[in-house]
């Protein structure tokens, strides 16, 4: 008698992708046992992703095999891996959101009364069922947008079971969460787990791989370094696997000398896009030689309160002064002259013009004023000279300055805005998820640079989804919850768990 | 070697649908070399019939750079028709009402105007969709009806002559009129000079830069500090002034006197010939020609080759279709990487 | 709000608009019973082909694709429903023709849409041009059809005062038009078609996720809807005019798109909204036949095309469009 081994659950075996002239994954392995979390660690750009949608079927390998509970199968589509009961939880969630959730749930694979007439009754049975078995509380007639984030993640796990799934991929899971609901999400996968689905969980954060996985596979670069117990390790040997090196994971910096204040808002009052209060009655003030960061969850009116100050949006009621000017109801072009630099959110949408040159995109918050504009007209030779003094004080890697901004990397994108926004002596600095979707170096060149502008008397406002990223650089911190900010205090005055508590419900009960 | 990259494309559409258009000529009865031939001697053989292809190409030039200038801020003005329409009109009012002028302020006057009152109608559909967010597309061609209606009522209760059975404005004054030295129209050279200043305007001034940058990425531009609002406006009545400044020199230059009818068509030409020129302003002008070239030789083909003169359309048609596929595969396919202006995008929004 | 009080309240301008209407009908049919009923039966041929157009425009949308090809669409249809008809002397075949030609016109849009990936308005705009450009060439003079589709009385319900007139006593087109409203409501609300295809429409790589093909369900609705403007284009020439003329369509492409998008991406709701310009146009006639306006008729021929641009610049009744609108949807 020999104990005859289970089959794996789900099994990658030598994959390998390519986009154009880059290789997102190479020769990669990987082996998902049933019933267990398998953690699949590694930073932003090393592959992970590029795995998981071959796994689902979203891309397709140029190389390799993909097996499912032991037998080869051919993934052409997600068609076909929820048919060999594979689900997924993207990281942008794939829900319709003017549907229910009942809707999203069983789209795809509706009950219906016959004739593809849809049974949204036995839809919303089925969906109390499956929320009831797994502890996911939610009601499956409420329409998926007026939902909040973390109960819209639910309804993704919720639809992956209800096709049944044996194997359930999460794309960077918690990212949008909360401490307290990654806690929740955690407790809900372990559940997973127990009732025999084989859980992979995308992360680059050391933390959650600890608290849950009961195996761990490390990625960098495209390929598969190592696979381990995360009981055999910890978060050094870990974070060493996933970088390469030993890593410094506190940014150096000295004390903070703030001045006098260089933004002051009070009361300010901002409406979303469908003219809701998105920032309400908000307080804040920023002095110079201070780096302030806005820690929260995404959606609770810092994007409103960046644009406000930026003068990308209305101001309702209140005021943002910098040095005592008024700056509400100015347009962004005086706001800008009169001295607010910005590093937007989105990147690609908002900070840069992929098409122009690498020049014109360095020049694009001055190219009206001399030397680079004479009476209207353009002077190419003045815009030329100081892109070419940026590219090399900001180290910015590109064959020419002529280039269309689209070919940069990621990291190089965001250097170009950074050059363009802190080489002009702006005495406030707002920048908003500065280092989001870069690779590490980029990420240590930005946080150098935002200190240096600390030291220089710049008063910095950070805002930033990476609790760790604020708790490494701010002198202060201000929580943001439903448009106000709930406490404001010195850096040192704050744990992870205060904050995370503050972030979800406002208050500093425990939720 | 990049221009005759870039040309390539359009080259290859016009081949491939003067092929089509021998097929259907072919099936239609007649001899495609015949037509052919009738064409090349109907627009370029003579003094008089390039004079006549030049008379033709300049609204086309003017529809076309109004197209393709709208295009650079990511616009679609599809209102070429009635901008043009207006600018026409109020040249022809313009050259009759005023008397007594002498023709360095009276023409000039004259083609201003027209082209203010064209300005004035490219504006609305810039400021419905500034403040209102309602697609160019569709207010542009509704305006066109509009000002045919419009233009229609002024000719017939205004501006008609007493007793003129016809809807017409009565004959422009001689001080207004754009002269024809030979065969060859000084209205050619005046639709010339504004593809340059475009093309200057476009690539050398700030302004034009704020207008590139708006069509390529409308929020980095509002994020630089560019007011989108004030560019599509401005792009929208410059448009409209372009487009009316054919309608003018049609009035002034050829008709003598606006007619509803005369100018039919000409502003959907203006989308071909754009397309076909690939919104480059001084491309635009051999496009136009080519296109001018077809229609002044439409009777000729009709009469030596016996087609229908609606063949012209069909190969306009299909120079369209040939020209606007590879754009739209190669072109606005890359749009999502911002490599390119695209129209569609903004359909709805706000 | 969910009393009877509290939907009075809010939809006081509606009540306003309608008993504006009704005393203005009122007032132009004389207080009369006949030329009242007139306008009512004229509004709706109106807006027969404004709620076919609509519906097709519906259909591309709400999958995620800017249909701005109606337009192209029914003067290709119009004009090969003629040629059919008057060629093999067979209504049906030419309504058929129209439709089937209308679905080649859908399918052509969603390979340069869909397939290639182009910008959905060049697309509908090089259809629109194409459609001008080759029924102006291929049109003979000289042809003639075996007739109009015949008015169908529908028994007893013909009989009912007012109502039986304007709603009974119809020619086909009319009837199917008004068949396919409430079909194709129920189709998109209560069918997993309809689910698929605003899912599609909303959030493609969503619908993508869970198996539902993307470029799949716009080919189907663009053809579909194709077919549907095919239809319009076979109304306008086999069942109103009874002829074919260069340009028929004359701007009612258009005009659809502004009833498709006041009557907020719903059939139930273009058919109100098509009823709203239908009776813009029905009461031009109804002005010539009571000799109002005209020494200047122009005014009132501009109407539809300026309440088109009220509507679109959202002045009355603004919905969200569907979220994908007018991106081409890329997998990798």
């Amino acid at each position: 008698m020999t104990a005859v081994q289970a089959p794996l659950a789900l099994e990658a075996i030598g994959v390998t992708k390519r986009f154009g002239s880059i290789t997102a994954n190479e020769d990669v392995d990987l082996q998902v046992e049933a019933g267990t979390v398998h953690a699949l660690l590694g930073e932003n750009g090393a592959g992970k992703s590029t795995l998981v949608n071959i796994l689902f079927g979203l891309y397709h390998a140029d190389e390799g095999e993909i097996r499912v509970a032991g037998k080869p199968v051919r993934m052409d589509s997600p068609r076909d891996a929820i048919a060999h009961r594979i689900g997924m939880v993207h990281q942008h969630f794939q829900l319709v959101p003017v549907l229910t959730v009942a809707e999203n749930v069983v789209l795809g694979q509706e009950p219906t009364r016959g004739l593809g007439v849809l049974d949204l009754d036995a839809a919303a049975a089925e969906v109390t069922r499956l929320a009831e078995r797994y502890g996911l509380d939610v009601d499956p007639r409420a329409v998926l947008e007026d939902l909040p984030v973390g109960t819209q993640q639910r309804v993704e796990i919720l639809r992956s079971l209800y096709r049944q799934a044996d194997v359930l991929i999460l794309d960077e899971p918690t990212a949008v969460l909360t401490p307290q609901e990654t806690d929740q999400l955690l407790g809900v996968l372990r559940g997973l787990a127990a009732e025999g689905v084989a859980v992979v969980f995308i992360t680059h954060k050391l933390r959650e791989v600890l608290a849950i996985a009961d195996r761990v596979t490390v990625m960098r670069h495209g390929r598969v370094v190592g696979s381990t117990d995360p009981a055999e390790t910890d978060e050094a040997g870990l974070a060493e696997m996933m970088v390469g090196r030993s890593v410094v994971l506190r940014v150096p910096k000295s004390a903070a000398r703030p001045g006098d204040p260089v933004l002051s808002i009070d009361g300010l009052c901002v409406q979303d896009d469908r003219g809701r209060p998105a920032v309400d009655d908000l307080d804040l003030e920023v002095r110079s030689g201070e780096i302030f960061g806005i820690a929260g969850v995404e959606g609770n009116g810092q994007r409103e309160l960046v644009e406000a100050i930026t003068g990308l949006r209305d101001v309702l009621d209140g005021s943002i002064r910098v040095n005592g000017t008024e700056l509400a109801g100015h347009r962004p072009r005086e706001i800008s002259e009169l001295g607010v630099a910005h590093v937007p959110e989105d990147r690609e949408k908002h900070g840069l013009i992929a098409a122009h040159s690498i020049a014109d995109n360095l020049v694009l918050n001055r190219y009206h004023r001399p030397p680079f504009a004479r009476r209207g007209v353009r002077q190419p030779a003045a815009i030329d000279d100081e892109a070419r003094h940026l590219v090399e004080r900001f180290d910015i890697r590109t064959a020419s300055i002529d280039a269309p901004a689209r070919s940069l990397s990621g990291g190089n994108k965001q250097k170009v805005i950074a050059a363009r926004e802190f080489s002009h002596g702006a005495p406030l600095l707002v920048a908003a998820q500065p280092t989001r979707g870069i690779d590490v170096g980029s990420i240590e060149f930005v946080h150098r640079q935002l200190i240096e502008q600390r030291d220089r008397g710049v008063g910095v406002l950070l805002v930033s989804a990476e609790l760790d990223e604020i708790l490494s650089l701010s002198d202060r911190i201000g929580v943001i919850y439903r448009g106000r900010l709930v406490i404001v205090a010195d850096a040192a005055d704050l744990d992870r768990a205060h904050i995370g508590r503050l972030m979800l419900s406002g208050s500093d009960q425990p939720a | 070697m990049s221009v005759l990259r870039s040309a390539l494309i359009p080259l290859i559409a016009v081949t491939l649908a003067l092929v089509v258009g021998a097929i259907l000529i072919a099936t239609s009865g007649s001899s495609p070399v015949e037509a052919y031939s009738a064409l090349i001697e109907g627009s370029f053989f003579g003094w008089e019939s390039f004079g006549t292809t030049l008379e033709k190409a300049t609204p086309l030039i003017m529809g076309g750079l109004a197209v393709a200038f709208a295009f650079k801020a990511g616009l679609f003005n599809i209102g070429g028709q009635g901008q043009l329409l207006f600018g026409a009109l109020i040249a022809g009012a313009v050259g009759y009402g005023f008397t007594g002028l002498p023709w360095i302020i009276h023409m000039p006057l004259a083609l201003l105007l027209g082209a203010v009152a064209g300005a004035a109608w490219g504006a609305i559909p810039g400021i419905l969709k500034a403040t209102r967010g309602a697609h160019e597309v569709i207010t542009t061609i509704m305006l066109n009806f509009v000002a045919a209606n419009m233009a229609e009522w002024l000719a017939t209760k205004v501006w008609r002559k007493e007793g003129d059975i016809l809807v017409r404005t009565p004959i422009i004054e001689d001080s207004a009129e754009i002269p024809t030295w030979g065969h060859v129209p000084l209205g050619f050279f005046i639709a010339v000079a504004f593809a340059l200043a475009i093309w200057f305007l476009l690539q050398r001034t700030t302004f034009g830069f704020e207008i590139r940058s708006v069509g390529l990425n409308p929020s980095a531009a509002g994020y630089a500090g560019i007011s989108v609002k004030r560019i599509i406006v401005l792009t929208m009545t410059i448009s409209g002034f372009l487009a009316a400044i054919g309608g003018s020199i049609e009035t002034l230059g050829v008709v003598g006197r606006y007619e509803p009818g005369v100018n039919a068509g000409l502003g959907f030409d203006g989308i071909t010939i754009a397309l076909l020129a690939r919104t480059h302003p001084i491309a635009v002008i051999p496009a136009a020609i080519l296109i001018a070239a077809m229609n002044a030789s439409a009777s000729l083909m009709q009469f030596k080759a016996g087609v229908a003169p609606e063949i012209v359309d069909v190969i306009e048609a299909l120079i369209l279709l040939f020209v606007a596929t590879p754009i739209i595969v190669r072109w606005f396919v890359k749009s999502r990487q911002d490599d390119g202006v695209s129209v569609g995008a903004t359909w709805g929004s706000t | 709000m969910t009393t009877l009080a509290g939907r009075l309240v809010r939809y006081r301008w509606w009540l306003v608009v309608i008993i504006g209407i009704t005393a203005f009908t009122l007032f132009t049919g004389d207080f009369r019973l006949d030329p009242t009923t007139a306008i009512l039966a004229a509004t709706l041929r109106h807006s027969t082909p404004l709620v076919l157009g609509a519906m097709c425009g519906i259909l591309s949308e709400r999958s995620g694709v800017v249909n701005i090809g109606i337009e192209g669409q029914m003067l290709m249809s119009a004009f090969a429903g003629f040629m059919v008809a008057s060629g093999s002397q067979s209504l049906l075949m030419g309504v058929a023709a129209g439709i089937t030609v209308g679905a080649l016109m859908g399918a052509a849009l969603a390979g340069l849409s869909v397939t290639l990936k182009g910008d959905q308005i060049i697309a509908g705009t090089v259809l629109n041009i194409a459609a001008i450009g080759l029924t102006s060439f291929f049109f003979t003079q000289g042809r003639s059809l075996p007739g109009k589709t015949p008015i169908i009385r529908l028994g007893p319900l013909a009989d009912l005062p007012v109502i039986g007139k304007v709603f009974f006593i119809n020619p086909p087109i009319t009837y199917v038009s008004l068949l396919l409203v409430v079909a194709l409501w129920y189709a998109l609300f209560r069918t997993t078609w309809g689910l698929h295809t605003r899912a599609v429409g909303e959030h493609p790589s969503a619908a993508e996720t869970v198996g539902i093909s993307v470029v799949r369900m716009r080919y189907l609705n663009l053809i579909l809807g194709g077919a549907i403007a095919g239809l319009a284009g076979a109304y306008l020439s086999l069942e109103a005019v009874g002829s074919f003329e260069r340009g028929m369509t004359n701007g009612k492409g258009f005009v659809a798109l502004a009833v498709m998008i006041f009557g907020r991406w719903n059939p139930v709701g273009a058919w109100g909204a098509a009823l709203l310009f239908g009776y813009t146009n029905a009461i031009q006639t109804q002005f010539q036949f009571r000799g109002w306006f005209t020494d200047h008729p122009q005014f009132v021929g501009m109407l539809p095309f300026i309440v088109t641009i009220i509507v679109l610049a959202g002045f009355v009744g603004r919905a969200r469009p569907p979220a994908s609108l007018g991106q081409p949807y890329d997998r990798e």
